[in-house]
């Protein structure tokens, strides 16, 4: 197991975001954390991630227990993450916005292996000829390819992606999708926070529901897409069930 | 990367070169005080850069390094009878110390509260230093005209306090290159731009900050140390002027924050326009508001400074202008 998050509780004010929330995540595998609006999911990553310390439970990384630390300690052992709303640093170049994973991730690359690197995650996503752009000014695709390169290029064990579908056309959601594969293919194990339905079931190994801070179901996407809590989470629709299975099998 | 094929790092360190050996060569006293003065803002305003250009931290409290430095150098010369040198490194010294002691507490602080934070230190360190017996109280400190004997006469010392301006502006300008251009600036600019995304990417920030603060401290007090000397005495009055933060302020945005030759040009700008608006009739009394009217403009207009506009308009210039 290379995350466990144990009995995770977080409460803002009056709002129970999450509550003894618990699952584990093996080695090499996709996982997709998903459920309705304000269900708790980037809660989930802000918890493991180190930017809100949860009330109570504990998140257990590489058998070390991780809770509350600060986030850059948390980087460090290996944790990347994307940000659902994304955050390039706007005045710096594109190359200068992955060096600044790869130089203070888990490898800790000197500054001129850092450029080496950036250059090299820039082009597996894309990006490879705005290295020199601002990242202010790329449009929104490309800045969230741009938090998944920065992510990427601090080599972490496990990534974190909150929504990095989002505003993506059919075209690109493929590519995001054989991207992810591949990294995963590579050793890394992805969480994924995902709304695209059909992409997160089509590529997650597991899957894993939250509803209203609570974790109402988990499985392979086939059994939580038959599983009636979670239909009824969405909306009550029982055809919606039938068709995430569908897109699976088109997929 | 080779800094030394970078003609943006060597096209500022000659142009301080260039204008502070000038003075060294004529040997003339008038261009050696102007250059004195000169240099004093570009290395001021180059320090400050450190923390306001790279990290995003607003201190409007840079001249208390200057003035507490200052202050512990000349009372080393002058008390204790100590050479010019390690006095001033020891001043430096103990402006660094005060900077990451002060940088655990403010820089906990973000924004405007940061800058608020700052002008409160600067007061608070007058008021502190105008009740220190040891540093002479209101009235200050002086040299014995004996302690220049130390140097071959009061001519010597002058010349030897010059040229260590000269070298200090050389160092601040050629660090300021190189923390840029490197993995711990790479961290400070991460910081400036979103500090909770640079936290989450790794970037150590609470130290790093901290750092930047310190290495942007520890110029000032040399530099209050050698201006103090060259002045023959010190006051209260004379070493904490929050004019003088806003000025060094207002020249690293003329010239371009965050950038290495932008402070250099700035400071150099603004000196001189101030020793004209000085000198001139008409506008002597007002050259504070030339400041404050020069600030407003390039926030509203330009706020990336000269350097910043002209690298922006002409990508060309880039590796030139750094």
């Amino acid at each position: 197991m290379i995350l466990q998050v144990e009995q995770v509780s977080k409460r803002f004010g009056g709002l129970q975001a999450l509550q003894d929330v618990s699952f584990t995540l093996p080695e090499g595998q996709i996982l997709g954390l998903i459920g309705p609006n304000g269900a708790g999911k980037t809660t989930m990553f802000n918890v493991i991630s180190g930017v809100y310390p949860p009330e109570s439970g504990r998140v257990i990384f590489r058998g070390e227990d991780i809770t509350a630390r600060p986030p850059y300690e948390i980087a460090r052992r290996g944790i990347a993450r994307t940000h659902q709303v994304v955050r390039p640093l706007n005045e710096l170049t594109v190359r200068q916005n992955v060096m600044v994973g790869a130089c203070f991730g888990r490898e800790r690359l000197s500054y001129t292996a850092a450029a080496r690197i950036a250059d090299e995650v820039l082009g597996r996503v894309g990006l490879a000829e705005r290295a020199d752009q601002l990242a202010g000014s790329l449009n929104v695709a490309q800045k969230k390819r741009l938090e998944l390169a920065r992510a990427l290029a601090s080599r972490p064990y496990l990534l974190l992606l909150d929504e990095v579908l989002a505003g993506l056309n059919p075209a690109e959601v493929a590519s995001m999708l054989d991207l992810l594969r591949q990294i995963r293919d590579e050793g890394v194990t992805i969480l994924m926070i995902e709304h695209v339905m059909q992409a997160v079931m089509n590529v997650s190994d597991y899957v894993i529901v939250l509803d209203y801070g609570k974790k109402i179901a988990e499985g392979t996407p086939r059994e939580v897409a038959n599983d009636p809590r979670v239909i009824e989470a969405y909306l009550g629709d029982p055809k919606l069930a039938a068709g995430l299975l569908e897109g699976r099998e088109e997929g | 990367m080779k800094p030394w094929r970078q003609p943006g790092f060597w096209l500022p360190l000659l142009l301080v070169l260039v204008g502070g050996g000038v003075a060294l060569v004529l040997r003339k006293d008038t261009l050696r005080e102007m250059m004195f003065t000169l240099l004093m803002y570009v290395a001021l305003a180059s320090s400050l850069n450190i923390l306001m250009g790279y990290t995003g931290y607003v201190n409007f409290g840079h001249i208390v390094f200057f003035g507490l430095g200052g202050y512990t150098g000349f009372y080393l010369i002058s008390q204790h009878g100590w050479h010019l040198i390690p006095a001033a490194l020891a001043g430096g010294l103990a402006s660094a110390l005060l900077a990451a002691l002060l940088g655990l507490a403010v820089l906990r602080l973000r924004g405007a509260y940061f800058a608020l934070a700052t002008i409160g230190i600067n007061e608070a360190a007058r008021a502190f230093v105008n009740n220190f017996g040891p540093f002479g109280g209101p009235t200050g400190l002086f040299v014995n005209f004996a302690v220049y004997r130390e140097y071959g006469g009061a001519p010597q010392a002058l010349w030897l306090t010059y040229t260590l301006m000269v070298l200090t502006t050389l160092i601040v300008v050629g660090l300021s290159y190189w923390i840029k251009n490197s993995r711990f600036g790479l961290g400070l600019l991460a910081i400036r731009e979103d500090e909770d995304a640079a936290m989450v990417m790794g970037v150590r920030a609470p130290t790093a900050k901290t750092l930047a603060y310190v290495v942007s401290a520890f110029f000032p007090g040399i530099i209050g140390t050698l201006f103090f000397f060259k002045n023959g005495n010190v006051e209260p009055g004379d070493a904490f002027r929050l004019q003088m933060s806003i000025e060094v302020l207002v020249m690293i945005m003329l010239g371009g924050n965050g950038t290495i030759l932008g402070p250099v040009l700035g400071a150099a700008a603004y000196e001189r326009l101030r020793g004209y608006l000085l000198t001139s009739p008409l506008f002597k009394s007002l050259h504070l508001a030339f400041a404050g009217l020069a600030l407003l403009l390039i926030v509203l207009f330009i706020p990336a400074g000269l350097i910043g506009w002209l690298r922006r308009r002409f990508p060309f210039l880039r590796r030139w202008l750094e």
